[in-house]
């Protein structure tokens, strides 16, 4: 059995958990497995219906808890994982020791996981982080590729799985074995745009998902971290994250003041003004403008780049924008040749000619 | 109040990454080493809260014997003491290392006094393996938030907060406790001349790493394919306004 966490929010499946658990269908297919997603909170149903493909047993878990508890889930993950018949984890069944950390699975329980499938996202890393812990198994994070062997092998159970993960944000391919020992579950959680490990199948015993709800099994540890509250956060404007222009700044603009003229023009393009780690570190922006590794990702439709130098750490974080324009003084540097467009200048000169060739094609008023 | 913090020694990679002659690793002749930015805030944040209330922070890596510079700078930017936690091999993966650092701890906590607070970034900026706090915190039995972008730490508790896309979601836990920490927490000073001078006289004392095992066992590290979109010049200058405001109307970005 394969089980995949679907990650979603009041009904509506997150794009990665989609894929997570598309991912994890094509792998149970190729190992002619079955299915097994859990989904969580509000909304469960809704987001079941949406996002798996015909699995075995959906599990709708957890009713019961009030709050994002990354650790509960994980609970009930490691109890599935380890072949607790589906309905056992039950409101108020006993929990403790049923995944004793540490313990091997033996020859694995019927109903055991071969593997449990996860998206790459913070909330996927997370509970599967937790799930990891409480079983010390490793985890492979983000990954892109996967190629499970089928073999058995001397130990029991099959070989290492070969994979493929990001490094440094996806700058970096990593190849890795994963090795959890005979008869133990694979951790893995899938990055953005990954291969799935087989074409579409349907899956063996499929049929419409069989939905079963899974009761609280939350203990006191569980809900040691969860969240208590969520606050709205004050002052509008146009997200990074959803702006269709982007005008990005980085040392090249020298200092607060220089960031003025970023302003107007992305002002002009109904845009917002974003930069790069070396402008927050100065404290010229705050870090919510930061795009890059430890920043923001965008994508919006035009990002032009000004006194960027185009390092591996900021590319990740605007790789996914459709257009990139590199305004640098230096015709050498990296992002001259990551860009679609390029002008070779100062950006002090060159932005105030944009901003005015804008105004004076717009007439007087604009 | 005592605050242990993890950081990790880097290659500073640039413009772009070069591959070592056997690809188990990158070409780091010619690159520094740094720490992570969500490291840095980790360190950041022990600073003031130890100068804030007395106490101690500490410092620990895993990693090779060069790994010192990195402690040593932590030691410039104020964090009292600092340990080592030597390996010989390559990187140890985040299930080896995890076991390293609980015993690290286990070991320092029996010498001075439980760690009201244990910091680590988020994620290493290499492996970016999202799951060392996390292990650790397991470990030790004590609560975890990960992601963490603002913190208030009072005499029993802690309150945190991380973004998520329905608005920052607050947690309360108990310490002692285990926080995970992103870059935004705080804006981390830099090293004062005088902080580097200290940073040489301070304790700083190596242990071998008891790493345990790690079933996640790198092979080999590849490129991927290149994202070059082959640069289209639009001029020099000034005099390239008129052709980059064409461009703006082609990509429908002109009218508002
Ligand atoms: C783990 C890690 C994570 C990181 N995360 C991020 C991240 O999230 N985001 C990020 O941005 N960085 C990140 N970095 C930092 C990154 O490696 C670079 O140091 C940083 O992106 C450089 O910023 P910059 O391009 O503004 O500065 P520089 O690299 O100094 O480049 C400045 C550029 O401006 C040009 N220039 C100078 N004057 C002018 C002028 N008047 N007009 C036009 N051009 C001019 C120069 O030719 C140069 O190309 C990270 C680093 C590490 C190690
Ligand atoms: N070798 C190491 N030594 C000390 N701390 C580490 C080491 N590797 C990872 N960490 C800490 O664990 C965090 C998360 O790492 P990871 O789970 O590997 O992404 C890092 O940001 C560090 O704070």
């Amino acid at each position: 059995m394969i089980l995949a966490f679907l990650e979603q929010e009041a009904g509506v499946p997150s794009g990665l958990g989609t894929e997570a658990v598309a991912f994890a269908g094509a792998l149970a297919a190729r190992l002619d497995q079955s299915l097994e997603v859990v989904v969580v909170g509000p909304g469960a149903e809704e987001a079941v219906a949406g996002a798996a493909p015909p699995a075995e047993v959906v599990h709708v878990g957890l009713t019961g808890l009030g709050s994002y508890a990354p650790r509960a889930i994980a609970h009930v993950l490691a109890e599935l994982a380890a072949g607790a018949a589906a309905g056992a984890v039950a409101p108020g069944a006993p929990t403790g020791g049923a995944v004793a950390p540490g313990a091997p699975t033996g020859g694995a329980a019927a109903g055991a996981a071969t593997a449990v499938v996860a998206p790459g996202s913070e909330r996927g890393n997370e509970v599967m982080a937790y799930l990891a812990a409480m079983t010390d198994l490793p985890l492979a994070t983000n990954c892109v590729e996967l190629d499970p062997a089928t073999e058995p092998s001397a130990t029991g159970g099959t070989g290492p799985w070969r994979l493929t993960r990001n490094r440094w944000a996806g700058s970096l391919l990593e190849d890795a074995e994963l090795d959890p020992g005979p008869g133990r579950p694979r951790l893995l959680t899938v990055a953005l745009g990954a291969s799935p490990p087989g074409p579409p199948r349907r899956l063996p015993g499929a049929g419409a998902p069989a939905v079963r709800p899974v009761g609280t099994v939350a203990d006191d540890a569980d809900l040691a971290a969860a969240v208590t509250e969520v606050v709205q956060p004050s002052g509008a404007g146009v997200s990074l994250g959803d702006a269709r222009v982007i005008v990005s700044g980085g040392r090249g603009v020298g200092g607060e003041a220089g960031f003025a003229a970023l302003e107007e023009l992305a002002a002009l393009l109904g845009g917002t003004v974003g930069c790069s780690r070396v402008v927050t570190s100065e404290g010229w922006r705050p870090h919510r403008d930061q795009v890059g590794q430890t920043g923001t990702r965008v994508s919006p439709e035009l990002y032009i780049a000004c006194g960027i130098s185009g390092a591996i750490q900021h590319m990740v974080g605007c790789k996914g924008a459709r257009r990139i324009l590199a305004i640098n003084t230096d015709p050498d540097a990296p992002i001259m040749g990551k860009a679609d467009y390029a002008v070779v200048g100062d950006l002090h000169d060159v932005v105030p000619a944009v901003i005015a060739e804008i105004r004076r094609l717009r007439g007087p008023g604009a | 109040m005592r605050v242990l913090v993890g950081i990790k020694r880097v290659p500073a990679v640039g413009g772009r990454i070069v591959l070592g002659a056997d690809g188990t690793g990158i070409d780091t002749r010619f690159l520094g080493f740094t720490t992570g930015p969500h490291e840095e805030c980790a360190l950041e944040e022990a600073v003031r809260l130890v100068s804030a209330r007395g106490g101690e922070s500490v410092v620990v890596s895993i990693g090779p014997a060069e790994a010192e510079e990195q402690l040593r700078y932590a030691l410039s930017l104020g964090i009292d003491r600092a340990v080592l936690l030597e390996t010989g091999g390559p990187e140890a993966g985040p299930q080896a290392t995890a076991a390293g650092l609980v015993g690290a701890i286990r070991a320092l906590e029996g010498e001075g006094g439980a760690f009201d607070l244990v910091l680590f970034g988020n994620e290493a900026p290499d492996s970016g393996d999202f799951q060392v706090g996390i292990r650790v915190a397991e470990a030790l039995g004590r609560p975890c938030v990960t992601g963490v972008k603002s913190l208030e730490v009072a005499e029993r508790d802690l309150t945190a907060g991380r973004d998520s896309g329905r608005g920052v979601e607050c947690y309360r836990v108990l310490l002692p406790a285990v926080v995970t920490v992103k870059e935004g927490l705080n804006l981390p000073r830099y090293p004062s001349l005088p902080g580097r001078i200290k940073a040489k006289t301070k304790p700083l004392e190596r242990r071998p790493a008891e790493l345990g095992r790690d079933g996640l066992r790198s092979v080999g590290l590849r490129l991927p394919e290149a994202d070059s979109r082959g640069a289209l010049s639009l001029g020099a200058g000034a005099a390239a306004a008129p052709a980059v405001v064409e461009l703006l109307g082609d990509l429908g970005v002109l009218s508002r």
